[in-house]
C-alpha cells in the first residue's frame, strides 16, 4: 500500500543522504521524495511517498526515527490528509489545438505560465491521480516536458507535525 | 581558556575520562597528534594498521564498557578503519573515531588523501559529524559520546578537516557537562501495561524459554537477567554476543543457541511456548529458517531499539526500554504476583530438556591421536579457571570457544558477532590487555583469521600487552572447509593455502615466544607454561585434526529441531505436541 511519510529533520548537509542511504541500503523504495526548509530555517520538511506491506512501513518509520537528524514524523495515510503535488507541462501548440489545450487546462483548473507561437506551459496543482489524468488526456507527442514536484501533504484538523 | 583545535580535541578526551586512544598519525591530524604530544594524560596506542585501531578500541570497551576511541588521518587512514568501524556498527559497541580531513576550503577537489569519510561511513556508524567551525568542536565532541554511549551504543565518527586544528586559531574552550539534542530521545523504560502482560504471559507458561542477547552485556543487566531466571527456575539460553550474561555453568543454562547452537537450546526454543527475549535481535545466524522459528511459541521482546522489535519475527508483546531496568520492573511484578509457575508442567518441561541433553551434542573424539580444537579451549578453560578475558577472531575456532569455554561473566567474551570479522581476535585482546593489565588475556584464533592482523604483534609488544594467542592450525580456512565438504561436494576452492609461515619463528621475530605444538599430551603442558609467562606474548601454534568439524550445525535453510549432529541422537524424541 501507498504511504506518504512526512519528517521533520535537522536542516543539516547529509541529511538528506542518510535518508536516501536508509532505503537504498535496506532495499526500500522511494516512489518521490520533496524536501524545503520550514518557517524554522534549522528544520526541514521532507515529504517522502513509499510502498510496501505493514510490516514494511513499520520497518520503515521505524528505522527514519532511528535517524539521529530525524526530529519527528508521521506517516499521513494513517490519518485524513490533503495531498497536492505541483506540476508544469510544456505542451505542444499549433493554431488549431490551442484552444482546445486551453479549454482542457481550464477544466483541469491550470494556469497557463508561458505562451509561444509552438507551445505552452501550463502549471497545475492537485492530487498525483488528477495530474495523471491531465497528461492522459493528451495525444502521444503533444508533451514536450513534464516536470513533477512529487506530492507533499499535510493531515487534516488542527493537530500538526511541528515541535 | 582559549585553545587550538587540536589541543581541544585532546582536551575533550581528558574531560570524557578517555584513558587511551588508539590511532596512526598522517597529514591531516598532524596538528592533533602535535596535541598528543604535550601531555600523557590519555595515553596514544600506535598500532600497525588503522582496522586494528577500530579493534582494539571496540574490545576495550566491550570488555570495560566505557566507549573506544579512535585516531585516524584522512583517506586510507579512515578507509582502513572502516572494517572495524562496521564491526562494532554490527555489534552495538559505543565507540568515538576521529578521523582527519584535508583543509575545508580544498574539500570536494580530490585533494592528496581526500575521501569522503562522512559518506563512507554513514552507512556503518551510529551517527557522524563533519566539522566545519573549530567553535563547534567541543560540543560535537560531547554529542559524539552522547549518542555513542546511549540508547542502543554504536560507533560515532567526528571528521575534523584540518584547518579545523589549525594551531594558531584559537578559540574558548568549554566542554559541555550535559547535552540534549530535540532529533534524539533514547527510551529507557519499559511500558508497565506491555511488561504486565509479559509478566502473566511468563508466568502461565507451561515450556518457556529465556533468550538473551548482546544486550543484557552491553545494557548491564546480567545480574537481573540472573536473578529473574532463577527465581523462575526456567530454562536459558545464549545468543552468541550474550555469553556470560547468564552464568554458562549453572544448571539452568542449556548453553548458546543457533547454528552452531546446542542440541537442547534449540530444541527448547523450538518446542516452546513462551519465549522471553532479552536485549537479542532475532539474528539469521539464530533463527535459522524463519518459516519454521519457533512454531508453537508467543515471544516477548525487551529491546532498547524499537527497529529491532519484529524486524524478522513477529512478536506479541514488545517492550521497548532498557533492559536492566524493565527486568527491574518485571522482576517487582513477578515477586508481588499471585500466579506462580506451574511445578508440574515445568518438571516435565525439565525432563524434556534433559532427554535433549542426553544427547551429549557437544561430545567429540577424546582418544584422538592428533590434537583436537575442541580439546585446547577445554584445556584452556581449565588451565585459566574460565576465569580469562577470550577474544577470537571469525570461523571453526571462535564457535568452539563458545561452545566450550564457559562463560560465567559478562565482558569475558570478545568477539566479532554481527560483522564476522576475521582479524579482530589479535588487536582486540591487546585492547583487552591495556584495560586489564593484570587479567589473563587469550585470542582464540585460527592460522587464516591471525593472518589478517598479524602485524599487530608488534604492537603488543611495544606497548606490553603480553596476550596469549591460541592458534588452533588445522590448515584449512576451515568454516569455509566446512561448507565446502557439506553442501559443495568437498570441493575445497581455494580454502586453504599452501604456504603458511613458521609461526614460532615469526613469533620470535616480532620479540614473543612461540610454541608448536603437535600432540594432545602436550597441549596442557604447554598452555600452562605460556600463562606462566606472565609478561610475555606467547603465540602458541597448536597443530589441529584438518578434518574437524563444528557440531551441531542447522545448515542454511533449515529449522532448529533439523540439526546436523556429531552422534545421532539416542533416543528419538519425536512427540505430539499441543
Amino acid at each position: 500500500m501507498r504511504h506518504i511519510i512526512s519528517i521533520l529533520i535537522e536542516n543539516e548537509s547529509g541529511a538528506l543522504s542518510r535518508v536516501a542511504g536508509l532505503f537504498s541500503a535496506r532495499g526500500y523504495n522511494i516512489e518521490s521524495l520533496t524536501v524545503a526548509p520550514t518557517e524554522d530555517p534549522s528544520l526541514s520538511r521532507m515529504t517522502l511517498v513509499t510502498s510496501g506491506s505493514d510490516e514494511i512501513i513499520e520497518q520503515i518509520t521505524k528505522q527514519l526515527n532511528k535517524l539521529i537528524d530525524v526530529v519527528k514524523l508521521i506517516d499521513l495515510a494513517e490519518s485524513a490528509h490533503i495531498e497536492r503535488e505541483l506540476m508544469l507541462v510544456k505542451i505542444k501548440t499549433s493554431h488549431d489545438t490551442r484552444e482546445e489545450v486551453k479549454r482542457m487546462v481550464d477544466i483541469f483548473r491550470g494556469k497557463i505560465i508561458d505562451v509561444t507561437a509552438n507551445s505552452y506551459v501550463v502549471e497545475m496543482t492537485g492530487q498525483s491521480s488528477k495530474l495523471d489524468a491531465f497528461i492522459h488526456g493528451f495525444e502521444e507527442g503533444s508533451i514536450i516536458e513534464v516536470v513533477r514536484s512529487g506530492p507533499t501533504g499535510i493531515s487534516r484538523g488542527e493537530k500538526g507535525l511541528h515541535l | 581558556m582559549e585553545l587550538s583545535g587540536g589541543h581541544i580535541l585532546v582536551q575533550c578526551l581528558k574531560d570524557e575520562g578517555v584513558e587511551f586512544v588508539f590511532g596512526y598519525p598522517g597529514g591531516s591530524v598532524l596538528h592533533i597528534y602535535d596535541a598528543i604530544f604535550h601531555q600523557d594524560e590519555v595515553k596514544h596506542i600506535l598500532v600497525r594498521h588503522e582496522q586494528a585501531a577500530a579493534h582494539a578500541a571496540d574490545a576495550y570497551a566491550r570488555a570495560t564498557g566505557k566507549p573506544g576511541v579512535v585516531l585516524v588521518t584522512s583517506g586510507p587512514g579512515a578507509t582502513n578503519a572502516v572494517t572495524g568501524i562496521a564491526t562494532a556498527y554490527m555489534d552495538s559497541i559505543p565507540m568515538v573515531i576521529i578521523s582527519g580531513q584535508v583543509p575545508s576550503p580544498v574539500i570536494g577537489s580530490d585533494a592528496f588523501q581526500e575521501v569522503d569519510t562522512v559518506g563512507i561511513t554513514r552507512p556503518c556508524v551510529k551517527h557522524n559529524f563533519l566539522v566545519k567551525d573549530v567553535n563547534d568542536l567541543a560540543e560535537t565532541m560531547k554529542k559524539a559520546f552522547y549518542v555513542a554511549t546511549t540508547g542502543r551504543p554504536g560507533p560515532v565518527l567526528v571528521d575534523v578537516p584540518k584547518d579545523m586544528t589549525d594551531p594558531n586559531i584559537k578559540v574558548p574552550y568549554k566542554y559541555p557537562k550535559k547535552i540534549s539534542m530535540r532529533s534524539y530521545n533514547p527510551v529507557v523504560t519499559g511500558h508497565k501495561g506491555q511488561i504486565k502482560r509479559a509478566v502473566e504471559m511468563l508466568l502461565t507458561a507451561q515450556r518457556p524459554m529465556i533468550y538473551s542477547g548482546g544486550g543484557v552485556i552491553l545494557g548491564e543487566a546480567h545480574k537481573e537477567l540472573t536473578e529473574l531466571t532463577q527465581l523462575l527456575g526456567y530454562p536459558i539460553t545464549n545468543t552468541l554476543m550474550g555469553l556470560g550474561g547468564y552464568p554458562a555453568t549453572d544448571k539452568q543454562f542449556v548453553g548458546m543457541l543457533g547454528m552452531h547452537g546446542t542440541y537442547e537450546a534449540n530444541m527448547a526454543m523450538h518446542e516452546s511456548d513462551v519465549i522471553l527475549a532479552v536485549g537479542a535481535r532475532f539474528d539469521d545466524r539464530v533463527t535459522g529458517k524463519l518459516a519454521e522459528f519457533c512454531p508453537y511459541a508467543k515471544i516477548i521482546h525487551i529491546d532498547v531499539d524499537p527497529a529491532s522489535i519484529s524486524k524478522t519475527v513477529k512478536v506479541d508483546v514488545p517492550i521497548v526500554g532498557d533492559v536492566k531496568p524493565v527486568l527491574e520492573q518485571m522482576l517487582e511484578l513477578i515477586k508481588d504476583s499471585k500466579i506462580k509457575p506451574s511445578k508440574s508442567a515445568l518438571d516435565s518441561w525439565w525432563q524434556l530438556i534433559q532427554s535433549w541433553r542426553d544427547v551429549h551434542c557437544l561430545e567429540y573424539d577424546r582418544n584422538s591421536k592428533v590434537i583436537k580444537p575442541q580439546y585446547v579451549v577445554e584445556q584452556l578453560y581449565q588451565v585459566t579457571h574460565g576465569e580469562a578475558y577470550v577474544t577470537s577472531d571469525v570461523g571453526q575456532h571462535q564457535m568452539y570457544a563458545a561452545q566450550y569455554y564457559h562463560f560465567d561473566k559478562p565482558r569475558r567474551w570478545i568477539n566479532s558477532g554481527g560483522l564476522g570479522t576475521m582479524g579482530f581476535g589479535l588487536p582486540a585482546a591487546i585492547g583487552v590487555k591495556l584495560a586489564f593489565p593484570e587479567a589473563n588475556v587469550a585470542c582464540i584464533t585460527g592460522e587464516a583469521s591471525i593472518q589478517m592482523c598479524i602485524q599487530e604483534l608488534s604492537t603488543a609488544l611495544q606497548y606490553h600487552a603480553p596476550v596469549k594467542i591460541i592458534n588452533l592450525n588445522n590448515r584449512y580456512m576451515g568454516m569455509v572447509r566446512q561448507w565446502q565438504e557439506f553442501s559443495y561436494e568437498s570441493r575445497y576452492s581455494q580454502s586453504y593455502m599452501d604456504t603458511i609461515p613458521d609461526f614460532v619463528k615469526l613469533a620470535e621475530a616480532y620479540g614473543h615466544v612461540g610454541m608448536l605444538i603437535e600432540k594432545p599430551e602436550d597441549v596442557r603442558g604447554a598452555l600452562e607454561h605460556a600463562f606462566a609467562l606472565k609478561d610475555r606474548t606467547v603465540f602458541l601454534d597448536f597443530i589441529t585434526d584438518r578434518t574437524e568439524n563444528v557440531y551441531p550445525m542447522i545448515e542454511a535453510g533449515k529449522g532448529h529441531h533439523d540439526m546436523k549432529l556429531r552422534v545421532a541422537p539416542g533416543t528419538p524424541v519425536d512427540r505430539e505436541l499441543s
